[in-house]
């Protein structure tokens, strides 16, 4: 399986001179095409960190990122926009959706920089919030739904462009024990048609889907497991 | 990414506080709006004054005598050899002004009673409505008869008709033989509140022998200089060298000055629209960086999605051009209806220049790009995290 995500002595640290916070220290980590990744670790102890870098919004303060097998740092504006774009899905721990517009439009967002006709769009979002049990809210505001609703949209806008990794940041966080195991599910599926996914998780149940698990303590890996093959 | 879909991004942000954005439109709105109604007010006075002196003819020459000391005018017989030695003139009228009481059968009203001769009204382009015009016998036989002015007819007469009254002036009676079409105002005032009398008769009248202006004919345009140097040269011997005495106009003349004061207060009225459009932009530009303040998540969010830093630059960019745009347009529509306000309520008349009015909206729009440039970069520019941490 060819190697989607490679990282090479990657540290992050926040701040500057005496205030400087080291949040990720040397993490080395190599993900297949394929696989099923569960990252859990205590709060604070960077998986945030980690997710938005492969994510690529953030940049490491050192080390090295390859992804697809092209040095992430090398790369300009418009190609890291477009990888963003078709390659990931990214579903944020605090959701980030726009307030201003609705379920329906905040799941075309991807599809729009993607350059989908309207119709074509409004097609693909409507079906995705049906998937995500939300085809009676398609009209509704974020400020107008529940976190686990909202949460759903974040999953929905995430598999718009139908990328072929995910990164969900405790996509489960804000709902209870049965939506959770349905979004489970879906990520199950996606993953069983091929995707990548790598999700952060501090439930262990959720974790013991996935096919690997990974810990992170202090910015630092300090296990790395494959569940099942 | 499509263009429409800026377009559909900027509108809705746009409709999305309807009140901001009119009120950051608003300063694009007065000063595309001023600048429109000035210049139609400018150019429809210009262009009716430039009217006026054409219809004065191109062959008029007009002399206003100053004089100095007691030869302060001339008299009707210097006026008749200024006039006939000329070899260039072909038709000369006096003017002999004084302001004097007329009285209808008790109705009476204070009136500009011009003395002059039968050349007058073709000089003039003077139409008569009813009656006709006094002839070389009626100014050689010194007859009293009187050509009135429209306005001075329906004061005096109300709905009588004139032909054949009589008026008195001082102690003379005069027979209206004529009314003049109204020729509406000018820059001297109202030609409509005259009465016209044979310059024989009012030399008697006033007891001054007084011609103050007098209008004459050249034969063709190009004999107008000629003209005018035979002119001065007679005049100058009169006055002894004196060349403040008098002064000589024609229409080439006139309509120069005419045309440079336009001119100049054009080129006024359109720094007063740059600065004005100026204060707009820096509206806008202060709202923008609002804005781009308030949507920094959203701008994160869409970059994390897979928007380009072209992508938030154009919106923002576009966003700003529609707001001063249409602010443009609605300014172009509010200074047309701010012209014809003023020209219904006042009577000016009003002109549209559409280079003018093309020129206001292009810098209104330029105005967006220039002052939405810097917000829309500063936007395209954040940092996709630190921009989604923000709250
Ligand atoms: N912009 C920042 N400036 C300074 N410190 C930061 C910044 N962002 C994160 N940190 C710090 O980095 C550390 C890791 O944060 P991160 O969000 O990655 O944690 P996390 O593992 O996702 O936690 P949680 O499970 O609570 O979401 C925290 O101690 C946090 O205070
Ligand atoms: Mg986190």
């Amino acid at each position: 399986m060819a190697t989607v995500i490679e990282l090479i002595g990657v540290s992050k640290v926040y701040g500057k001179g005496k205030n400087q916070v080291p949040v990720l220290d040397d993490i080395n980590l190599k993900v297949d095409e394929g696989e099923f990744v569960a990252v859990l670790g205590p709060s604070g102890s960077g998986k945030t960190t980690l997710m938005n870098i492969l994510g690529l919004i953030d940049t490491p303060t050192s080390g090295s990122y390859i992804f697809e097998g092209k040095p992430v740092s090398e790369l300009k504006d418009r190609e890291l926009a477009k990888i963003r774009n078709r390659k990931i899905g990214f579903v944020f721990q605090s959701f980030n959706l726009i307030p201003d517009l609705d379920a329906l439009e905040n799941v075309e967002l991807p599809l729009i920089y993607a350059g989908v006709k309207p119709a074509e769009r409004q097609t693909r979002a409507a079906e995705l919030l049906d998937l995500v049990g939300l085809s009676d809210r398609t009209r509704h505001r974020p400020s107008e739904m529940s976190g686990g609703q909202q949460q759903r949209v974040a999953i929905a806008r995430a598999l718009a462009a139908d990328p072929p990794l995910i990164l969900a940041d405790e996509p489960t966080g804000n709902l209870d024990s049965r939506s959770g195991a349905e979004v489970m599910n879906i990520l199950e599926s996606l993953n069983g048609s091929g995707k990548t996914v790598i999700l952060i998780t501090h439930d262990r149940e959720i974790a013991a889907r996935a096919k690997r698990k990974i810990e992170i303590r202090d910015g630092k890996i300090v296990r790395d497991e494959r569940v099942k093959d | 990414m499509p263009f429409s879909a800026y377009i559909k991004m900027a509108l809705r942000s746009i409709t999305r506080k309807k009140m901001r954005s009119f009120l950051t439109m608003l300063g694009v709105i007065i000063g595309v709006a001023s600048v429109i109604t000035l210049v139609s007010i400018t150019q429809g006075t210009a262009s009716q004054i430039e009217e006026n002196i054409k219809s004065l003819g191109a062959n008029l020459i007009a002399v206003n005598i100053t004089g100095r000391g007691p030869a302060n005018s001339l008299t009707y017989e210097e006026f008749q050899e200024l006039s006939s030695k000329n070899p260039f003139i072909d038709n000369a009228a006096p003017v002999s002004t004084a302001r004097l009481k007329a009285v209808y059968r008790g109705e009476s009203m204070d009136v500009n009673i011009t003395g002059t001769n039968e050349a007058y009204a073709a000089i003039r382009n003077l139409i008569i409505a009813r009656g006709r015009f006094f002839t070389t016998d009626d100014v050689r036989l010194r007859r009293s008869v009187a050509v009135i002015g429209s306005t001075a007819a329906e004061e005096l007469f109300g709905s009588t008709n004139p032909l054949g009254q009589e008026i008195r002036v001082k102690n003379r009676i005069f027979e209206v033989i004529g009314v003049l079409a109204p020729k509406g105002n000018t820059i001297g005032g109202s030609e409509d509140e005259i009465i016209l009398i044979p310059i024989t008769v009012a030399c008697t009248l006033t007891g001054r022998s007084g011609i103050n202006q007098i209008y004459m004919q050249a034969g063709s345009p190009e004999v107008v200089q000629p003209a005018i140097d035979h002119l001065t040269s007679e005049l100058l011997k009169k006055f002894r060298g004196d060349e403040d005495s008098f002064r000589i106009f024609d229409q080439t003349q006139v309509l120069e000055t005419v045309q440079q004061t336009t001119g100049a207060m054009s080129a006024m009225l359109g720094g007063i629209a740059a600065i004005s459009l100026l204060v707009g932009g820096i509206g806008i530009m202060n709202i923008m960086l609002v804005s781009i303040t308030e949507r920094t998540k959203e701008i994160g969010i869409r970059k994390a999605l897979g928007a380009t830093k072209q992508d938030i630059l154009l919106q923002f960019l576009i966003e700003s051009i529609i707001l001063s745009g249409s602010g443009g347009v609605f300014g172009v529509l509010s200074g047309f209806a701010a012209a014809y306000a003023l020209k219904s309520a006042l009577g000016i008349s009003v002109k549209f220049a559409p280079p003018f009015v093309i020129l206001a909206f292009s810098f209104s729009l330029l105005v967006g790009v220039f002052f939405g440039l810097y917000p829309a970069s500063r936007a395209a520019g954040l940092n996709p995290v630190e921009a989604l941490r923000y709250e």
